[in-house]
Order: structure tokens, then C-alpha cells, then sequence
């Protein structure tokens, strides 16, 4: 049963990203908008249209939902202690601008292309330095550890950011549940691996030179920060495709290549593992890929991020980056007397 | 073959700039009707730089079809599809300092030395913004030769604007590649010695029809 409140001394509170219901615009009033412009008779010029701007226009004024893929609610408690007082970027942006490069590189590409993405049934293997190796279905993911939502920032490596209410459980209470053994010092993660599902992976045009399945790591004292979640779920719902389904990792420190989509396997490791981006371009992509303004991408600078929020095209904002993406009082010390430059 | 001439050339230049005006049009509709992503900003950086490559391409590509197809009179149109890449262009950088930096012109300068790609970019934007300048009919009279070497820049513009897309781009550059390629070819039908011997082998074909 849906429940996005959470309940603080005997007061109902409703949680952050609630609005009203009479904000909200009926579903169906939001889809005639279609219609409207298709009244205008601006149909009738498509003949003499190049191909790829019809195949544009058709998605301008096709009726055909976008997003078929169905979520379901979820019951978490709202934890409030990262939240913060940035505005949420809303739930239309989080999940029509995403960087999922096996459904496509463009940023609408994922949400296009995953709809049909299935995740019924699914499987987590938890294997490696481990006392009790185990493998989750779809249905433990969301059951086995008290969910939680937290009001994280996300910022990319390309110099943008969102801000997104996960719905999710700490890394760490599922390491301690595997029991992660004294020669464990790094955790992997591995991306489904499916090109029939995924495009990206079968066609290299599409999936943008990755060598697939998409791999990523953290340290061990990373992992076990509480701040590292699996996420299963966003704005209170099931996590759409495009977003990671069914369960993704995220690490708000990070640029966000670094929070892994879709995971099928997490290994618990004696070495440092490979990382998909380091393995394509090291010398622009390191394993620890730590937000921070002082250290430029060789080709961008990354000093300041624009913030994708509310609102259209002329209220977007610029800001400056934080180092650790704003969350320094929780994980500065995981890199006490390293060299950021070197280890970036 | 139906030989198009001056007569046809106001139905071919309404054409051109129906192709070249109809993708700002539907921009415009895009972003207007929220279906530009999650990130408009990204969407028209994206949609005016990619127009005015493919404009770039449809300048160049004019010549070889002109005199492939013994078309001469398609060669009048060369100035105005050559003056949609100067307008896209200039919408790409438009939307990249007021939406992207957001009329930071410190930013602006601290990103064009950070970032080499901007930086091609720029210097190809200054070669076209100069062709285009130049291009009315009065000043080419008036420039004689020297407008043709001044023109004779925009093969250095075909270098240029895909080296930037290609430079630009985190991984996927299997697309910015095949414009590299496209426009390189281009350009090296226009060698000297290419030229030559095609004309050398034209001239043959022309005489053994005769």
C-alpha cells in the first residue's frame, strides 16, 4: 500500500515532493495538449519534411503514452537526515533525461527504448569475499530491508544536476547480511547483460563504445558508508527503466556514471575491479570519480553545474559544484591524506 | 533529364529554405510543447549544432552534384544554404551562452580555454561568421580575387566543425567519425590533382559521346 508520508510525533507529514491535488493537472487535460497543436493543422506541412524531422514530429503529436512500463507504490519511512533544502527536480525531468547508454546515448533515448524492459523475473547474486553468498528475486528487493527515502543530489560528469527522492536500503545492511570476509576490500557491481532487451549493447552506433556489461566499484569503506543506498524506487514508486530497474546503486558523492543501473551481480573483492568508463578512457575517468569542482574533466571544467529544476527553459540555473557533491561532512574522511588530484 | 534553369531557380531556392527554416520550426514547437527531454537547454545546443553541420555538408555537397549532374544553374544556391550553416551556428552559440552559461562572460572565457573543443568551435564560427559577412554580391564585385581565397576558408571549416563535434562527445563518436569522413571526402574531390584527372577522364567520356 502506497504510504509516502512519514510519521513524526504523532503528526501526519506528507513528504516533501507531495503537492496538492488541486496543482496537479488531470492526466488527461496534459494529454489533449497534443491534440491542441495537432488542431492547429500544422500536420498538413509534413509531407516536404526530411525523414528524421517527421520521425520527431510523430513524437509531437502521437498519442502513444511514453511510458507504458508500470511502477507500483512503495512503503518506506522518509529519512530526513541528508535532505537538504534544494528543490526537487521533477518526476517528468528524472525520468525523461538519463544517461543509460544501453538503451541509447541521447538523453531520451532510455526512456524511449526501455519501456518493454522486463524485470519479472530478476536476480541479484551477492557473491565473492562473502561468509553467506545469496541471490535475491524481484520480490526480496524490495522486502528483505526496511526501505528508507532520501532527498539526494545527482551530479553527472557532464556538468549538470538533479536533485531526487530515492526510495531505498543502505549497502551497507545488505553487506552485513552476506557478511563481507576479512580479505574483502572492494565491492563490484555488473549491469544486466540482455541485447536483445538492450540495444545499446547489441549495436555499437547505439551503445556509444562501452564494453558491455557495464561494470563499476567502490571501496569497501565506500560501500559500507551509510550514505551509499540501493535504490529501488523513486518518488515513492517503483523505479521506472530508464531510472534502473529494478535496483540501481546511488552514490551521491559521485559523478553519477558511478551509481550503477539495473544490477544483476555484486561481488565483494580482495582488488581493485575494472570500471566501465576508467577501462574506456582512464586518463578522463578514474575509479574514485569524487565530485569536485577542483579537479576538471580534461576537456570541461567542473566548477559549476547546470541545475536541472522546475520550471522550462529560462529558469535554469548555474551553480557552483560542492566538493563531495555537498556531502563532505559524511565521507571526507574515507580519503584523509589523498591526493585528489591523482586519485580522481 | 530536365535541365533546371534561372527559371526553376526561385522554386529550388524556396526549397532550400523551406528545408533549412522547417527543423527551427520544429524546434520552436519542441521545446514549447515540452517534448525537447528533461533538459531542454541540452536538446537545442544539441538540435542547432547538429544543423548547422548538416548544412556545412549541404554547402559542400552542391558543387559535386552540380557538375555531376550538369546542373550549373544549383550553383546559385550555393550562398544561401552556406549562409543556414552562419544561422544555425549562430543559434548554437546563442543557446549555449544564455541557456547553458547563462550570460556568464567570465564563465565564457574560463570555458573556452578549458575546454579545446570550444575553442575549435569558435574559430570556426569566426571563419563563418567572416564568409557571411562578406557574401553580399556588391562586396564579392569588390573584393575580385581576393574573395575567392577568402571564401576558399570554408574548406577549413569543414575541418574544424567535425573535429569539434567529435571532441565534444563522451563516448559515442561513431556519428562525429562519419562526419569527419563525409566532409574529409569532400573536400578531397576538390584537390588539385583530383580535380585534374576528373576533368582529364570527363573530357574523354565527352569526346567518345561526340
Amino acid at each position: 500500500m502506497a504510504n509516502s508520508s512519514r510519521f513524526t510525533q504523532g503528526i501526519l507529514k506528507k513528504a516533501q515532493w507531495h503537492i496538492q491535488d488541486n496543482q496537479v493537472t488531470p492526466e488527461s487535460v496534459f494529454r489533449s495538449r497534443r491534440h491542441i497543436v495537432k488542431a492547429m493543422g500544422l500536420g498538413a506541412i509534413g509531407a516536404s519534411i526530411p525523414g528524421y524531422v517527421q520521425a520527431g514530429l510523430f513524437d509531437l503529436f502521437g498519442d502513444q503514452p511514453k511510458t507504458s512500463f508500470i511502477t507500483t507504490p512503495l512503503t518506506f519511512k522518509t529519512n530526513p537526515q541528508y535532505g537538504g533544502s534544494d528543490g526537487l527536480t521533477p518526476f517528468d525531468k528524472v525520468t525523461s533525461h538519463n544517461n543509460f547508454y544501453e538503451f541509447g546515448t541521447s538523453k531520451q533515448d532510455p526512456m524511449d527504448n526501455a519501456q518493454g524492459f522486463k524485470v519479472d523475473p530478476w536476480q541479484l547474486r551477492i557473491e565473492g569475499e562473502v561468509e553467506r553468498p545469496m541471490t535475491l528475486d524481484l520480490d526480496q528487493l524490495t522486502k528483505m530491508f526496511p526501505l528508507e527515502e532520501r532527498t539526494y543530489r545527482l551530479r553527472c560528469v557532464e556538468a549538470w544536476s538533479m536533485v531526487i527522492p530515492w526510495v531505498g536500503f543502505p549497502l551497507a545492511a545488505l553487506l552485513k547480511k552476506v557478511g563481507v570476509t576479512s580479505k574483502g576490500k572492494y565491492v563490484a557491481f555488473e549491469t544486466a547483460f540482455d541485447p536483445e532487451q538492450m540495444p545499446g549493447q547489441k549495436s555499437r552506433l547505439m551503445g556509444g563504445g562501452i564494453h558491455y556489461p557495464y561494470v563499476e566499484g567502490l571501496t569497501l569503506a565506500e560501500a559500507m558508508n551509510d550514505l551509499t543506498l540501493l535504490s529501488v524506487g523513486l518518488y515513492g514508486k517503483t523505479l521506472p527503466p530508464q531510472n534502473g530497474a529494478p535496483i540501481r546503486l546511488v552514490v551521491p558523492w559521485k559523478y553519477g556514471f558511478k551509481s550503477i543501473k539495473s544490477i544483476v551481480r555484486i561481488r565483494v573483492m580482495d582488488k581493485q575491479p575494472p570500471t566501465s568508463w576508467n577501462q574506456l578512457a582512464s586518463h578522463e575517468y578514474g575509479f574514485y570519480a569524487n565530485v569536485n569542482p577542483a579537479v576538471d574533466h580534461p576537456r570541461w571544467s567542473q566548477a559549476t553545474e547546470r541545475r536541472i529544476g522546475e520550471g522550462g527553459l529560462f529558469s535554469a540555473t548555474r551553480i557552483d559544484t560542492q566538493l563531495f557533491n555537498g556531502y563532505g561532512e559524511f565521507v571526507a574522511p574515507l580519503y584523509d591524506g589523498m591526493d585528489l588530484r591523482k586519485f580522481y | 533529364m530536365l535541365r533546371l534553369t534561372a527559371k526553376h531557380l526561385i522554386w529550388l531556392k524556396s526549397l532550400f529554405h523551406l528545408m533549412g527554416a522547417l527543423p527551427i520550426a520544429y524546434l520552436v514547437i519542441a521545446v514549447a510543447t515540452d517534448r525537447a527531454g528533461g533538459d531542454p537547454v541540452q536538446y537545442i545546443i544539441h538540435f542547432t549544432g547538429m544543423g548547422a553541420l548538416n548544412a556545412l555538408v549541404a554547402t559542400l555537397l552542391i558543387s559535386p552534384i552540380a557538375k555531376f549532374t550538369k546542373q550549373g544553374v544549383l550553383m546559385q544556391t550555393r550562398r544561401l544554404v552556406g549562409l543556414y550553416v552562419f544561422a544555425y551556428a549562430t543559434l548554437h552559440i546563442a543557446a549555449f551562452f544564455s541557456l547553458d552559461l547563462l550570460f556568464a562572460w567570465g564563465l565564457l572565457f574560463s570555458e573556452v580555454v578549458k575546454r579545446p573543443y570550444i575553442l575549435v568551435g569558435a574559430l570556426a564560427y569566426l571563419i563563418v561568421t567572416t564568409l557571411a559577412v562578406t557574401s553580399f554580391k556588391a562586396l564579392m564585385r569588390r573584393m575580385g580575387r581576393r574573395w575567392q581565397i577568402v571564401h576558399n576558408a570554408v574548406y577549413l571549416v569543414a575541418i574544424l566543425a567535425p573535429i569539434h563535434f567529435y571532441w565534444s562527445v563522451k563516448s559515442e563518436i561513431i556519428e562525429p567519425s562519419l562526419y569527419l569522413v563525409g566532409l574529409g571526402l569532400l573536400l578531397v574531390w576538390r584537390l588539385p590533382f583530383v580535380h585534374k584527372k576528373r576533368v582529364e577522364r570527363g573530357n574523354v567520356a565527352g569526346k567518345m559521346t561526340k
